[in-house]
């Protein structure tokens, strides 16, 4: 049986896709046969930072509709055998994803795939609903500041009351925060809350602090999910946090702010 | 063979009642207003029956008093204990005529009080209430949470939401808390905002009582 994992928010813009792309791609460089899917109906740009946005032919609605199966769908990533996308429509409304829709076709992919990962859309409504109802573990993407915290508080009340395991009163789903766009900086300035804070708040276990960084631009630019950039900081911290859901006990990095060298420091940086 | 498309089955349902005391509207409106905004929905969506006894006697316009009520998002089913001109008039607006039912006088002193354990975080948006009981939260109570019980409420975690204690109006209940950072909290209808907590050190365990219809900050040390 597949594990499903939905990263999920509350909020928009917090980095639930590029987290999804970067977290679907270190589970399959890890060997672990992984599919990532995009929720994002009619927004759809998944595909558009995993690099395969011309290769869309069918799409996720299309096949709860019957229009197109799974195999005619699904997208192999160019840089991993262990890797596919299933695309979201850009046209078709969000009503399209029906509780039995999805649930099949997830049902279809547990077969094949040992993690699957749901790219969540921001807001609470059936979009976001739908990618949170089947999950086994929810990665809560949260940015450091009140109403990021806020509306992950509000997710983590629908994970335990309107989720599939919470309405079949099955073990809970396992829930980890992640933190992005991360910046040392502007926590020591007091323009965001620091990482202690958000684990207070929300009190669930942490499995990663992305910082922010210039790095996930150029990588969503150039269609490469930012993990494959392994001389960045948020590229290493988000393969720290892919071990850390496969249960290996890496330390935290990048909390601090980076030391600026002499030269750096008199010159500018 | 017709399969019938309809059943009628005897049930018997507890409706809240709501005495109307007076036959002036505007002060109706106001003081629903003031109940709702310390209570907010506490009454929202549950069915409620009008009991006119103490305006009988008296001229008043139902049709512009059920507005009222709607507007403020209380759901109207029946009347009670009205003149017969009354009663006509209710019948009119769609309303049932109810027979007057046994009161039950002052729940919270008669009343076995039971406790409700919840042992989770209550999180933005949910809700918890006690019904007849004391609420013990092992837990956190979030921003834009709320919880309320018509007896005590302990929370074991943080209180950041909202918590309103003693709900049918017991005046004994109190609010105990291991952190206090509350939106707003009540006893008995009197409240507290963020504002009024701060004056206190509420970043220990405290409790909140009644004490002459106002409330009274107190750490909890031993
Ligand atoms: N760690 C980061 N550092 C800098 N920018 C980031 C980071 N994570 C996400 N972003 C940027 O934030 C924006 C929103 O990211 P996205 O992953 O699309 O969020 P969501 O899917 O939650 O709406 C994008 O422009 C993305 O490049
Ligand atoms: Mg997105």
């Amino acid at each position: 049986m597949a594990q499903i994992i939905v990263v999920t928010s509350g909020k928009g813009g917090v980095g639930k896709t590029t987290s999804s792309a970067a977290i679907a791609t270190g589970l399959a460089l890890e060997g672990h046969k992984t599919v990532v899917i995009d929720f994002d109906i009619g927004l759809r740009n998944l595909d558009l930072i995993m690099g395969c946005e011309r290769r869309v032919v069918y799409d996720f609605v299309n096949v709860i509709n019957g229009e197109a199966n799974l195999n005619q769908a699904l997208i192999k990533d160019k840089r991993s055998n262990n890797l596919f996308i299933l695309p979201a429509s850009q046209t078709r409304d969000k009503d399209a994803l029906t509780k039995e829709g999805v649930g099949k076709v997830l049902e279809d992919l547990s077969k094949d795939f040992e993690y699957i990962i749901c790219d969540s859309p921001a807001g609470i409504e059936q979009g976001a609903m739908m990618s949170l109802y089947y999950a086994d573990i929810a990665i809560i993407t949260t940015n450091p500041e009140v109403s990021s915290v806020r509306d992950s508080d509000r997710i983590l009340g629908m994970l335990q009351s309107k989720s599939r395991r919470a309405e079949q009163n099955l073990e809970p789903i396992q829930e980890y925060l992640l933190l992005t766009r991360y910046s040392p900086k502007r926590v020591t300035t007091g323009e965001m809350l620091s990482v202690e804070d958000v684990e207070e708040i929300l009190a669930i276990e942490l499995v990663g602090v992305i910082p922010e960084s210039q790095a996930v631009l150029k990588a969503s630019n150039s269609g490469t999910p930012v993990i494959l950039d392994n001389e960045s900081d948020a590229g290493k911290a988000y393969s720290d946090t892919v071990e850390r859901l496969l249960g290996n006990n890496v330390p935290l990095r990048f909390l601090e702010e980076e030391k600026k060298g002499l030269l750096k420091r008199i010159f500018g940086s | 063979m017709l399969e019938s498309n309809l059943e009628l089955k005897g049930s018997s349902f507890t409706l809240s009642v709501l005495h109307i005391k007076s036959a002036e509207l505007q002060k109706i409106r106001i003081e629903l207003e003031e109940k709702l905004a310390i209570a907010p929905q506490f009454f929202l969506g549950a069915p409620l029956v009008l009991n006119l006894a103490a305006v009988a006697e008296q001229d008043i316009n139902l049709s512009e008093l059920k507005q009222i009520l709607i507007e403020q998002g209380l759901v109207i089913v029946g009347v009670t204990s009205g003149s017969e001109s009354q009663l006509s008039a209710a019948k009119d607006l769609g309303l049932a005529v109810i027979k007057p039912g046994k009161t039950v006088e002052s729940k919270f002193i008669n009343a076995p009080k039971s406790t409700q354990i919840v042992k989770k975080n209550i999180r933005s948006g949910q809700q918890i209430y006690a019904k007849n009981a004391d609420l013990i939260v092992v837990g956190t109570v979030s921003n834009g949470a709320e919880v309320i019980a018509d007896g005590s409420i302990h929370i074991y975690g943080t209180l950041r939401g909202k918590a309103m204690a003693g709900a049918t109006g017991d005046n004994n209940a109190v609010i105990i808390a291991h952190r206090m950072e509350s939106e707003l909290i009540s006893i008995a209808g009197q409240y507290w905002l963020a504002e009024n907590l701060a004056e206190h050190d509420t970043d220990k365990a405290c409790c909140i009582r009644l004490a002459d219809e106002s409330l009274l900050f107190e750490p909890l040390t031993f």
